[in-house]
């Protein structure tokens, strides 16, 4: 029982990872309409400008935190203003490959300042809780929270604000969004720094209890993927949803089967929505 | 469907010129650069099938690429199996797997495909990875044997490799060339304008996709398992996602769905890239901008610069 | 007596809880024009789409000379003798005319990859006839010599040509037309009218949806009315045009039909 419920905490921790990914990927998937590639290196950056600010400027996390948040809030919104927004008009296409083009960029710039080594970053977090004899760690609690509150924080500004609801009025339907006056133009720029900003907060959290290297991002942009696909392209609450259960799953699996078994899930997952329902399992029909 | 002269002309003289071109320059270096170019540009007009001329973004190419590359080379290496038999063995096997992939892959279209094939490339070198007996791992094959002599004809030189890769490659560039000027190429180009029409007028849209499919696996196959064999090593990272996407530059600064595109573009990218090894650590920084740019501002490539030159600068 | 060219009965389509098709019978006889109309949302086009097997219908089933032929893929449905076009005109938009209208043909042949690596006999045999065929397809249509030119270069009415020669070079039995005649001029829709009527002489049944009345009235041979997915009227024009339950659909709003 105490193992089981210490890889729930464990599997909550990393679902909360996953969901703030798939959270950034649906969002730009709801207004853009295509996948945006390049966001696992979202991700990887906002880890590695967490590492310099907690490394080389001896910040304390939250301030490298909010660093890494601001830093990848204007990579995002550069990436629409200088690169998806010129594409506008041409095939899905020709964004997918402008995305990998941005992947391989900034992965390859990674790999130029940084190296290929793999960098432990430090947290101040670092204590041990126990709580009905499981063990967690300081770090896991804060990954825990500060996702929730990020969520909660996402919920308020798509809900609550006039920019939030711009957003999901042209997730909806772009062109009636530019018919009742929306600047769809600037909402697509604010989307995407808020998809950088969730990259930021995801790759600071996870940063002390992974490594951080330059292609950290390929795999759970992946998953992410799945996850979006799943909850349904461009759905909030699906991707919210989608990224605890594939992570619990997953840390499920690593523990009573095997980690090998632990890595097909995502992958098997794909498989079975594509063969069952390829527009996604929680999608209405159209 | 016949060539215009001028460009007959043209053709016979670049045909000409391939040909000589390791009796012209006595430098082994260059000349292997060449042969792994010609190998790739097997594969980029694979990819060129599906994305060019059916509209479909697959990203499993360079894991296709890897699969024919460690077919013939766990065929020839551990099993001994000759050069002649394995080839034609892992371009069945590459294409074999594509029809199965294709199966659920072209369940979709657009995005999700392209999502589809990218966790397929990934997974592809997972599996490649993680089955070290077979694959040798992150280690790769190596000691994959040249291959052997058919009479007299024997390919251990360096020039009677080129001359193996060259034919293959015409034979490549033949064969996309036929199939685009048919009515099956037409089929493919109805699809990707447009499905829904193409499916009113008759056409059984998922097979042409499939056709498709397969051929651009079967290519990459061909193309991977000559790398493996001329390399005589093979390696995790050739089949890749960073493979798929090198291919992705070379189709598009040479050109999508242009007969000459694939072939330019790579040629030219590793071209410069050998020229430039000193900053080869700045490799992917450079070509991910230069992606970027093209497809903004030139997505029709090289290829489709050179349409805009006056009518008879062509000619 | 045999049966009808196309059948269609207790057709059915449910999107959720909305009935876009409900329980509608219609048959079209060959060498007839039909027609469907009734106002905006009326479910024409979803019918259109059933028959032509781009959606599965809910309920009911849909007969091509007494076969059933509900929920086979469209390509089938084509293959089967049912050519269609579409409200707006599509095209094959980058390719060259005649190359647009070849496509159409292609249901005919048989070359395969083989062929076209080999350039068989049988590629080139067929692929002149597939060229031979759309020529006088376009020529039907009265725009032969537009052939060679980009179908985004010609003008809206020559599309509209273009796309009925597109779905005629594969010999259709039945012709589906959907909104033929919509954003083009009274000019321009008497010479369409006048190429449809020569459609159905070459012995080709046509069904078409349409919006302008006086079309509809001039051509058709049988008029099917739908309102909110019901049929509510059906006969020769004459009698459509005297119909009351007709005129309060189209005039009385829907919310009593």
């Amino acid at each position: 029982m105490t193992l089981f419920l210490q890889q729930f905490v464990n599997g909550i921790a990393l679902g909360s990872v996953y969901s703030l990914v798939a959270l950034g990927l649906t969002l730009v998937y709801g207004v853009l309409k295509v996948p945006n590639f390049a966001h696992g290196a979202l991700y990887m950056a906002g880890a590695y400008v967490s590492y310099v600010m907690l490394t080389s400027f001896g910040a304390s996390y939250i301030v490298a935190m909010a660093v890494s948040v601001v830093v990848l809030a204007v990579l995002g919104g550069s990436m629409e203003w200088l690169v998806f927004r010129r594409l506008e008009g041409k095939t899905p296409v020709h964004s997918m490959i402008a995305a990998l083009g941005l992947l391989f960029f900034m992965e390859g710039t990674a790999d130029v300042i940084w190296g290929p080594t793999f960098r432990q970053v430090p947290t101040p977090f670092d204590g041990v809780v126990t709580l009905l004899g499981v063990n967690i760690t300081e770090q896991r609690i804060l990954v825990i929270v500060a996702a929730v509150v990020t969520m909660v924080g996402l919920y308020l500004l798509l809900k609550r604000t006039l920019v939030g609801m711009s957003i999901e009025a042209m997730a909806q339907d772009r062109e009636g969004a530019l018919l009742v006056g929306i600047d769809t133009r600037r909402v697509a720029l604010l989307t995407f720094a808020i998809s950088g900003a969730l990259a930021a907060v995801a790759g600071s959290l996870i940063a002390p209890l992974l490594l951080v290297f330059p292609n950290m991002g390929e795999l759970i942009i992946l998953k992410a993927f799945v996850i979006v696909i799943l909850g349904g392209m461009g759905s909030v609450p699906g991707a919210i949803l989608g990224g605890y259960l594939l992570a619990l799953a997953e840390t499920m699996a690593g523990t009573y089967v095997s980690f090998a078994f632990s890595e097909l899930i995502a992958f098997g997952l794909l498989v079975l929505v594509l063969v069952i329902r390829p527009t996604g399992l929680f999608q209405k029909g159209v | 469907m016949r060539l215009p002269p001028a460009r007959g002309v043209a053709l016979s003289l670049l045909l000409l010129t391939a040909i000589l071109f390791p009796l012209l320059v006595d430098n082994p270096y260059l000349v292997s650069v060449v042969i792994t170019a010609y190998v790739t540009a097997i594969a980029v007009y694979g990819l060129d099938v599906m994305l060019g001329y059916t509209g479909e973004l697959s990203l499993a190419q360079g894991g296709f690429f890897g699969i024919g590359g460690y077919s013939a080379g766990i065929l020839m290496a551990t099993y001994e199996v000759s050069f002649w038999i394995a080839l034609p063995a892992a371009v069945v096997m590459t294409a074999a797997l594509g029809y199965v992939i294709g199966l659920a892959a072209l369940r979709t279209r657009g995005d999700y495909f392209a999502i589809f094939t990218l966790a397929v490339g990934v997974m592809i070198v997972i599996i490649i990875e993680r089955w070290e007996g077979v694959t040798g791992g992150t280690d790769g094959l190596i000691g994959i044997p040249p291959p052997s002599s058919i009479g007299p004809l024997r390919f251990d030189s360096l020039t009677a490799q080129y001359y193996l890769v060259l034919f293959f490659l015409v034979l490549t560039i033949y064969v996309v060339w036929s199939l685009v000027n048919s009515l099956v190429g037409r089929t493919f180009v109805a699809v990707r304008n447009s499905e829904e029409l193409a499916r009113a007028v008759g056409i059984d849209a998922g097979k042409t996709h499939q056709l498709s499919f397969v051929i651009s696996a079967a290519l990459a196959g061909l193309g991977g398992a000559l790398y493996a064999v001329f390399l005589g090593y093979i390696g995790p990272a050739m089949g890749g996602v960073q493979m798929t996407f090198m291919m992705l530059v070379y189709l598009m600064i040479g050109g999508v769905a242009s007969l000459a595109g694939p072939l330019v573009g790579t040629l030219l990218v590793t071209g410069l890239m050998q020229f430039l090894q000193a900053f080869a650590e700045y490799q992917m920084m450079a070509l991910g901008p230069i992606l970027v740019v093209v497809i903004i501002f030139f997505p029709k490539g090289l290829a489709g610069l050179a349409k805009l030159l006056p009518e008879r600068w062509r000619r | 007596m045999s049966a009808p060219l196309l059948r269609v009965e207790r057709l059915g389509m449910h999107f959720g809880g909305l009935k876009a098709v409900d329980d509608v019978d219609l048959d079209v006889p060959e060498g007839e024009i039909t027609a469907v109309i009734g106002p905006n949302g009326a479910g024409k086009s979803t019918f259109f789409n059933v028959v032509s097997g781009f959606c599965t219908p809910t309920t009911g089933r849909v007969a091509l000379n007494g076969v059933d032929v509900t929920g086979l893929a469209p390509h089938r449905i084509a293959r089967l003798g049912v050519a269609r076009t579409f409200q707006t005109t599509k095209l094959f938009p980058e390719a060259e005319v005649l190359d647009n209208v070849i496509i159409g043909r292609r249901q005919h042949t048989k070359s395969n990859v083989l062929d076209a690596t080999l350039r068989t006999k049988r590629l080139r045999t067929e692929a002149a006839e597939c060229r031979e065929r759309a020529r006088q397809a376009l020529e039907f249509a009265g725009v032969l010599h537009l052939e060679a030119l980009p179908v985004g270069s010609i003008p809206q009415e020559a599309r509209k040509r273009v796309a009925i020669a597109l779905a005629l070079v594969a010999e259709p039995q039945l012709l589906l037309l959907d909104e033929p005649a919509a954003g083009i001029n009274e000019e321009e829709t008497s010479g369409l009218t006048a190429l449809i009527r020569k459609v159905v002489q070459s012995g080709i049944a046509v069904c078409l949806v349409e919006h302008k009345m006086r079309m509809v009235m001039d051509l058709s041979d049988r008029i099917v009315v739908l309102n909110q997915g019901k049929k509510i009227a059906e006969g020769t024009p004459e009698e459509i045009r005297g119909d009351p339950t007709v005129i309060d659909a189209y005039l009385g709003g829907s919310s009593h039909a």
